[in-house]
């Protein structure tokens, strides 16, 4: 019985580890191409929660049909607030950087509300309501469903950098910005390919969450503190990092809820983020 | 000198406003003000001074309110001595926050310092002992000063104006005194300021613990005058935006920034919410949001901070002006660097 909860509670933490992990691939791009840290990322995550909510309440399109559209519409929105925004402030003082991007995250949240109210909304039976028994655990399907979804779009991020020249020269530039220019890569190009593939991810975050999980203008809120965290533990700017950091703060924040109450689960991961922090600072994974 | 008599000056000038306008919407602004200004300046010692950006500063406000409202409610002792106790008990908080925090640089350090403060608050959520996620209430039974509680408003304005006139008092002092430059010195060029030997780690302490001090002090003020506390209204991740925002709108590192950021900001903020604010759809929050994102992107310096530049280039102007008339395209650079 207790083991069966352990089991349990073990693949709760993974699979939301998982969309931990999405949120946080893109925040850690982002840092880790032109070191800034995006404290808007969270409402990235809710317009994509949004998207998925009014193409299914609108045109009954599932979130799973639609996700490709959303993360499209994401990419385009995370380029266009580089371009408008960020560009202005790249060389800025880093007081300017927090408080742009934390302006954008109020803004954001402000025209959410004023848009679309703040009442809770949900996604009642979408194609992957419902619950299967793996093993002799009982999984929700929708959870299951997002954490596969991470794991795909993580996957091809993750070979976007590897494989591809694009993905390459986007790495040199979070290398060395100077020396990736003197080769003829064009850092402002970089830094907004960066913004519209990190709000990409945290949109197909938001469309995977949105099948589960409430839809409220400040949804971002539960997401961005656990992301810096998870982007601390994998070492910034390390794609792959973040990935195993996630599942392991998905999993440490479920156990610290089932030993601690669910009330404490938040502060366990932020004691761990501080401790990180202090003894650890390059993160669990990164180099010394 | 010039600073103190600036300080005396429009503190006895301001200390008169009550007897010229009875109106308590007027007045509750102007605390409003007031407090907000306390809280920028304290931000400020460490924030502007030292260079570290906190965004948990919230912490400290929160342990002074409780502090001061806890000792009242529980051992009868007086606000008063609450709120000195509030201010140590924030100062040796500050001693944990300096030891866990400040070997982090920048980002690093900004992004402890909101993991600390969200501790605290969930903490202070779910303790029962502390009034929990209901919060506490202070009775109004017993009124004046002894007890600082007051039925009108002016009392409060007269503390909120004396605790801001100490907390620039205390900044005046440490702007002057060998902490002044050697906080500069590791703000500006740390590894220059650790080569000459100061111990960067207890100046930084030593602002991190005045400004956690007097920011205790304005949350034990606020418990006084608002005579209820939660976790959300003393501790919230939003009320330590505020205090760096109102510094950095007027100006870090210089001593009358974030008051004058704070009449900006607190006006601004109180006339959105009377105007649109009842309309419950955030329209307040995106005129709030859009001057954040608007300040930090065009004045990075803060609007003391672009009134200098200013000052600076129309002195430079009048001091060489046959050069700048002949020297057209290096106006137009200067332009550039500060519009």
């Amino acid at each position: 019985m207790t083991f069966e909860i352990l089991l349990q509670t073990l693949a709760s933490g993974v699979l939301i580890g998982l969309i931990y992990a999405l949120v946080a691939i893109g925040l850690t791009m982002i840092f880790g191409v032109m070191d800034i840290v995006n404290f808007a990322h969270g409402e990235f995550l809710m317009l994509g929660m949004y998207s998925a909510f009014w193409l299914f309440a609108l045109y009954a399109l599932d979130p799973i049909l639609t996700l490709p559209l959303t993360v499209l519409m994401l990419f385009a929105f995370g380029m266009l607030l580089y371009k408008l925004v960020i560009k202005r402030i790249v060389n800025a003082p880093m007081l300017s950087q927090i408080f742009t991007t934390f302006g954008l995250m109020i803004l954001m949240r402000g025209v959410a509300q004023f848009l679309w109210k703040p009442d809770f909304r949900s996604i009642e039976n979408s194609w992957v309501a419902g619950s299967v028994k793996v093993a002799g655990i009982q999984l929700g399907r929708p959870q299951l469903v997002a954490g596969l979804g991470a794991v795909a779009v993580t996957m091809l991020i993750h070979a976007f950098l590897t494989r591809t020249k694009l993905g390459a020269a986007l790495e040199a530039t979070a290398a060395d910005k100077e020396a990736a220019q003197l080769m003829g890569i064009d850092s402002h190009r970089m830094f907004s390919l960066a913004w519209g593939i990190g709000a990409a991810c945290a949109g197909a975050a938001g469309v995977l969450l949105a099948t589960f999980f409430p839809i409220f203008p400040e949804v971002g809120a539960n997401f961005i503190l656990i992301a810096f965290v998870v982007v601390n533990l994998g070492g910034f700017g390390s794609v792959t990092g973040a990935f195993w950091a996630g599942i392991l703060v998905g999993v440490i924040e479920v156990m610290g809820g089932l030993l601690l109450g669910p009330e404490y689960k938040t502060a366990v991961v932020l004691v761990l983020f501080l401790a990180v922090l202090m003894f650890r600072p390059q993160g669990l994974m990164g180099k010394a | 000198m010039k600073a103190l008599k600036i300080i005396v000056g429009l503190g006895v000038a301001a200390a008169l406003l009550p007897f010229a306008t009875d109106n308590p919407t007027h007045l509750n602004l102007a605390i409003l003000v007031l407090m907000a200004a306390q809280l920028g300046v304290a931000w400020n010692l460490l924030g502007g001074y030292a260079g570290q950006v906190s965004l948990g500063h919230a912490a400290f406000y929160g342990l002074g309110a409780y502090t001061s409202t806890m000792l009242l409610l529980n051992f009868g002792i007086n606000p008063w001595l609450g709120m000195l106790l509030g201010g140590v008990m924030a100062a040796l908080l500050s001693l944990g926050f300096g030891w866990s925090c400040f070997r982090l640089k920048g980002h690093y350090f900004a992004m402890a310092t909101i993991a600390v403060a969200e501790i605290v608050q969930i903490v202070f959520t779910n303790w029962d002992y502390a009034g929990s996620a209901v919060g506490l209430t202070i009775p109004m039974d017993k009124r004046g000063w002894g007890a600082m509680v007051f039925a009108d408003k002016a009392p409060y304005y007269w503390l909120a104006l004396g605790l801001l006139a100490l907390t620039l008092l205390a900044t005046w002092a440490v702007e002057r005194s060998h902490i002044g430059y050697y906080l500069r010195a590791i703000k500006d060029e740390p590894d220059a300021a650790r080569s000459i030997g100061i111990n960067i780690a207890r100046y930084k302490q030593v602002a991190l613990s005045l400004s956690a001090f007097f920011t205790a002090l304005g949350g034990s003020l606020y418990a006084q005058k608002e005579l209820y506390i939660d976790p959300n209204s003393v501790l919230s991740t939003a009320l330590s935006i505020k205090m760096a925002l109102v510094s950095i709108l007027g100006g870090v590192g210089t001593l009358f920034g974030p008051v004058i950021g704070s009449v900006v900001l607190t006006v601004i903020e109180e006339l959105t919410r009377t105007f649109f604010g009842g309309s419950g759809r955030g329209t307040d929050t995106i005129i709030y949001a859009a001057l954040i994102v608007g300040v930090a992107v065009f004045y990075p310096s803060g609007l003391l901070g672009g009134y200098r530049e200013w000052q600076q280039r129309r002195k430079t102007k009048r001091e060489r002006p046959a050069e700048a008339m002949s020297a057209p395209v290096r106006e137009a650079n200067v332009e550039e660097v500060a519009p």
